[in-house]
């Protein structure tokens, strides 16, 4: 063996030298993740320059996008991004809490697993499959019975009533949602799971004791002791739902304006740029594309990092999300 | 008094099994995509599929060149970003254990972890396609390598941990450095929790089609070469889906199965895995 043949200081210096060596390559690694995000941003900016430097700020609040006169606006695909994510929320996230609690709850032991792991599988499903569901299947059965109904009984009502005129399309920004609000489901039902199931059991029992029926445990005991965790758990759905490209690009129909009907086809950040990209010619199209891709990552950044810093502050005091 | 306990246990009824019909929709969207992709799909599934490339519109074909391209792409992918995200875990686990630097890395890697694949498409596009000077396969793979890293750091880190601390004092008890202990004890003591890691991201980026649309772009035609665009998977279900052409759309379908069915069957081998040798991978967002 090596140790016989090679005098004993010599190998020590190798293994010195290969300590030194393995150490430096774990420590360039973990800080190539550091680098990797100062990267996306500075490529990001440095390819959106040219964009950011035409447009200054009306970049932000003009609805304008024609390829042809070199104009270009985020502000359609801001209120896209925006209005299909909060749609979303709106229809997932009652739902992923019903099925927090009925996991957590009211399932009988031996389906909690099965149930929790079929839930979790549809986080795997591509996102390229919800879009082509969402575009041959979805949409044809929102266009001919959830979307007359919708204009039939809510296009007639004073305030909330624009939101709801127009034919139905079958795409458009509703659909969207509706898609977005099934992908994100698993991800804040998971993490609804966790925090539901951190609850100390005394509180639970001693409400229990004072003969609180078992939906009066969850909403005045289990629900306020997870707060911060239901928070966190949908911001960061939120996050999937802002920056979720192609299942989008499918369905929200892919016009550049701002209508006031829901129904409408409107686009997305990420839309638009899985769209156009590899189709935009000239520097000022192309820039004015990474110039959306920048927006994208730096409202995702903030809404996911905040998201994280509530669920970090969470797993420091004990529960595993 | 009673009347009132009634309403508060009516109440609770009510609630409880809308709880219950919330779990059987989201059930029920899972089945409905399941039998919509093997209902469209498994009619176009044949030989040919896998023997001839993408056809022309209105002509017969297969998807063969595409498939290769995700294979391709894929493991050149994981080839990049498995061995730096484990390095990275290594750190965090290991020499970083408890400093500063490891919570802000941890930090930005959650984020990471979230972050839209889009924007690494964009990132890969600036950096490694405009220096080239064209699409091609390789800059697909490293943007596929860029959404491994935070994957395999989230899950690699998870499993280093759960390596008792007893078995790496034993190590360093019979005088060895710090990195024979890691290579020799720890990390084959975390085995097959790594290889879980690698294999859930490996099912992260089978799927992912928008970091590719305009990195590795598409290739209508049979190509190896990883300097020239290459077809993959997810981008030609996307051209496909979206064309007018019947053939062309029956094709994306059975393209959508097969890729979901795989990673279907990756996920539920790297939970059970997972539920096997380590803590639940309901910890990976």
């Amino acid at each position: 063996m090596s140790a016989v043949t090679i005098p004993y200081k010599l190998q020590l210096r190798r293994e010195a030298r290969s300590e030194h060596l393995f150490r430096f390559m774990t420590m360039a690694a973990a800080l190539l993740v550091l680098a990797l995000l100062a990267g996306v941003l500075l490529a990001l900016l440095y390819g959106g320059w040219p964009a950011l430097k035409t447009f200054r700020f009306g970049f932000l609040t003009s609805t304008i996008w024609n390829p042809v006169t070199d104009q270009f606006g985020a502000l359609a695909p801001l209120y896209g991004t925006v209005i299909t994510s909060l749609l979303a929320m709106l229809l997932a996230v009652p739902l992923a809490f019903g099925i927090a609690i009925f996991l957590t709850e009211t399932c009988p032991m031996w389906l909690r697993s099965p149930i929790s792991t079929c839930i979790e599988l549809l986080a795997a499903v591509p996102s390229i499959v919800f879009g082509i569901w969402g575009l041959f299947v979805l949409a044809p059965v929102l266009q001919h019975t959830v979307q007359p109904w919708l204009i039939d009984t809510l296009g007639d009502l004073p305030a909330i009533g624009k939101l709801f005129r127009g034919p139905p399309y079958g795409i458009g920004l509703l659909t969207a949602g509706f898609v977005l609000a099934v992908m994100v489901l698993p991800f804040i039902t998971s993490v609804m799971r966790e925090v539901f199931l951190a609850t100390p059991r005394s509180l639970k029992e001693a409400a229990y004791g004072l003969g609180a029926t078992q939906w009066e445990v969850i909403w005045d005991v289990v629900l306020p002791n997870a707060r911060a965790g239901v928070v966190g758990g949908i911001m960061l759905g939120l996050g999937r739902a802002l920056g979720e490209t192609m299942a989008v690009t499918f369905v929200v129909g892919n016009a550049h304006r701002i209508s006031g009907s829901l129904l409408a086809p409107g686009t997305t950040i990420s839309a638009s740029i899985a769209n156009e990209f590899t189709e935009a010619v000239g520097r000022l199209y192309t820039s004015s594309l990474i110039a959306l891709g920048l927006l994208l990552f730096v409202l995702t950044f903030i809404i996911i990092a905040a998201a994280r810093l509530l669920l970090m502050r969470l797993e420091a005091r004990g529960a595993h999300v | 008094m009673t009347g009132n306990l009634r309403r508060r246990r009516v109440i609770a009824a009510i609630a409880l099994g809308a709880s219950g019909l919330a779990t059987l929709l989201g059930l029920a969207v899972l089945a409905a995509i399941l039998w919509t992709l093997f209902s469209r799909g498994l009619g176009g599934l044949s030989w040919q599929v896998f023997t001839q490339t993408t056809p022309a519109p209105g002509s017969s074909g297969g998807l063969i060149n595409a498939i290769y391209g995700s294979i391709v792409m894929t493991l050149l992918g994981l080839a990049i970003g498995a061995p730096i995200g484990i390095l990275a875990a290594t750190y965090l686990s290991e020499y970083g254990r408890g400093a500063r630097l490891s919570t802000v890395i941890r930090f930005i890697n959650d984020v990471l972890l979230s972050a839209p694949s889009i924007v690494i498409g964009l990132f890969v596009y600036t950096l490694v396609v405009l220096t080239m000077g064209h699409f091609s396969a390789i800059a697909g793979a490293i943007s596929l390598g860029i959404i491994v890293i935070p994957v395999t750091v989230r899950t690699a880190e998870d499993m280093l941990r759960l390596i008792p601390s007893s078995l790496r004092q034993a190590s360093a008890g019979l005088g060895a450095q710090p990195w024979r202990t890691i290579t020799s004890v720890v990390y084959p003591a975390a085995r097959s929790g790594l290889l879980t890691g690698v294999l859930l991201a490996l099912a992260r980026i089978s799927g992912e089609t928008a970091p590719l649309l305009f990195t590795a772009l598409n290739n209508q035609f049979w190509s190896a070469k990883l300097n020239q665009p290459m077809a993959n998977l997810p981008v030609v279900i996307f051209q496909f889906a979206t064309s007018p052409y019947k053939n062309w759309q029956s094709l994306a379908w059975t393209g959508a199965l097969l890729i979901t069915l795989f990673v279907l069957v990756l996920s539920i081998l790297a939970r059970l895995m997972s539920n096997l040798f380590g803590p639940d991978e309901s910890s990976i967002e």
